[in-house]
């Protein structure tokens, strides 16, 4: 193992890197995306709701790799997209799906009459949602906001498929280089241990620190 | 009821960590282990390509696959031992060696191209075709030749565990190397314009070029990279036998006959040259 590492130190390395970069990209822009789509299922409209369903249950029924070989073969044609950004296109849409059912589920939680009070003292529907909705809605969503999170590093290998030249992408190189195909993927296994146990502990200190604030 | 969950239980056990160490442990039991079982059970597990048209394709309608690795398969099966019966199991570049080592395929013909790395790892047979690597481009493109490949704007795809794209790294270090999954996604990858060339195989690419008329090989063959059957180290009676049936094969006449089934209508190929040893 040691003997790879030395050998091969610089593309695993690589691949942390490509890994690390589309899990922040695919994080953040699923985020937002992923709240976007909750916020207009909610809208009290027939046609915001169904256009936000009709999102929502496409990409979260697609298998990733199925997105994600969309946006390689198909897309660019049109765009010039390489196995990198299609994959993280992919990533990205695929939890946003995910992160907007869990959000929604947050905004059902909190109790009607919170809803019903802020539209009582005045505030518009959008300043109701801002001001006293979604602030205790993610309080009720960390927990399975994280487990998102963490799907979505593991789920970043899909990048290999498409030459992404993430982590899952070195190790199968290197084993197909060496024939040794046991031990870049344990490396690598440690090296997605790095990403997603700090997000793990991070997101149960911050579910710690929102429950004692209550 | 329990005590039956429980032996299922310990299967699966014993199952999962006998996948997780491929490979181990091969060198200490008998040898000929291989020949042994095909022997006994009258049955010859192939590992062959299902995507690569000419030598592995998987046939949608009747569920086989055929191609010339599959032809030579099932006659070097029956020299072997008449009463046996050939099986095919689909690998890939990256997948055949593990499997082979793990004892999933007792031998594999897939478009493998003998080389001393993969000699560490497997047995070699005898060549049983002479391959060599060419390059496959969309008709239009200014790629000519292997030197025009080696510039920094152009990308060149090829297939993870395959030969090609170690040696394109050696002939063209100034161009980009994307290694994907399997032929087919690589093809897609070429036709999409997420590269520029794709690079493998002569015998290989002359199958997608007779399958989609945008397509052509350029450059002639670069590379002398003979076909082998690769078998798991320590089986020297098999490998001798295999040895033994290729060259009766290229004696009575079979071996041409089948190169030429398969290689004869490719449009600029030579298929005698295939036959060299």
């Amino acid at each position: 193992m040691m003997h790879l590492i030395s050998m091969y130190g610089v593309d695993f390395l690589t691949g942390f890197g490509w890994t690390l970069l589309s899990s922040v990209i695919a994080l953040v822009g699923s985020l937002i995306l992923g709240t976007l789509f909750a916020i207009i299922e909610v809208i009290p409209r027939p046609v915001p709701h169904y256009i936000a369903r009709l999102y929502i249950e496409v990409l979260r029924n697609i298998p990733l790799l199925v997105i994600t070989m969309f946006f390689y073969i198909v897309v660019s044609g049109i765009f010039k997209i390489n196995g990198f950004v299609s994959g993280t296109i992919g990533l990205t849409l695929y939890t946003s799906a995910f992160i907007a059912e869990t959000v929604k589920a947050g905004i059902y939680a909190v109790p009607t009459g919170q809803y019903e009070g802020g539209r009582a003292n005045g505030l518009s529907w959008w300043e109701t949602m801002r001001m006293i909705v979604l602030p205790q809605a993610f309080k009720y969503v960390i927990p399975p906001l994280g487990n998102q999170f963490v799907n979505l590093v593991k789920n970043s290998s899909v990048l290999a498929f498409v030459a992404g030249f993430d982590l899952m992408y070195q190790a199968n190189q290197i084993s197909q280089t060496t024939f040794d195909t046991f031990n870049p993927y344990i490396i690598v296994g440690i090296l997605y241990l790095v990403i997603t146990l700090p997000i793990s502990y991070y997101m149960r200190y911050l579910e710690d620190k929102l429950a004692r604030e209550g | 009821m329990k005590k039956i969950l429980k032996m299922v239980g310990l299967g699966t056990v014993v199952l999962g960590m006998s996948m997780v160490w491929p490979g181990t442990g091969q060198a200490d039991e008998k040898q000929n282990q291989v020949l042994n079982k095909i022997e006994t059970r009258h049955e010859m597990v192939w590992g062959t390509k299902a995507d690569t048209r000419l030598m592995g394709l998987m046939n949608i309608k009747t569920g086989k696959v055929e191609g010339f690795d599959v032809d030579v398969a099932k006659e070097v099966t029956k020299l072997i031992d008449p009463k046996a019966k050939p099986v095919f199991n689909e690998v890939t570049s990256g997948t055949r060696i593990p499997l082979l080592r793990n004892g999933n395929i007792d031998a594999i013909i897939a478009t493998m191209s003998i080389t001393p790395e993969r000699a560490k790892a497997v047995d070699f047979s005898k060549p049983y075709l002479m391959a060599g690597q060419s390059l496959l481009v969309k008709k239009g493109s200014s790629i000519k030749n292997i030197d025009d490949v080696n510039h920094q704007n152009v990308t060149i795809l090829g297939v993870q565990g395959s030969t090609s794209v170690e040696v394109a790294k050696q002939k063209a270090p100034n161009a980009k190397v994307l290694a994907l999954s399997d032929y087919a996604t690589a093809l897609s990858a070429l036709k999409a314009g997420q590269g520029d060339v794709l690079t493998t195989d002569a015998s290989i690419l002359a199958g997608m070029a007779a399958e989609d008329k945008h397509l052509q090989l350029v450059g002639g063959v670069f590379t002398e990279e003979p076909y082998g059957i690769a078998i798991a180290q320590d089986n020297p009676a098999l490998v001798k036998k295999i040895n033994r049936a290729l060259a009766k094969m290229r004696g009575d006449g079979t071996y041409d006959r089948l190169v030429k089934k398969w290689f004869g209508q490719v449009p600029g190929m030579d298929w005698k040259e295939l036959t060299k040893s």
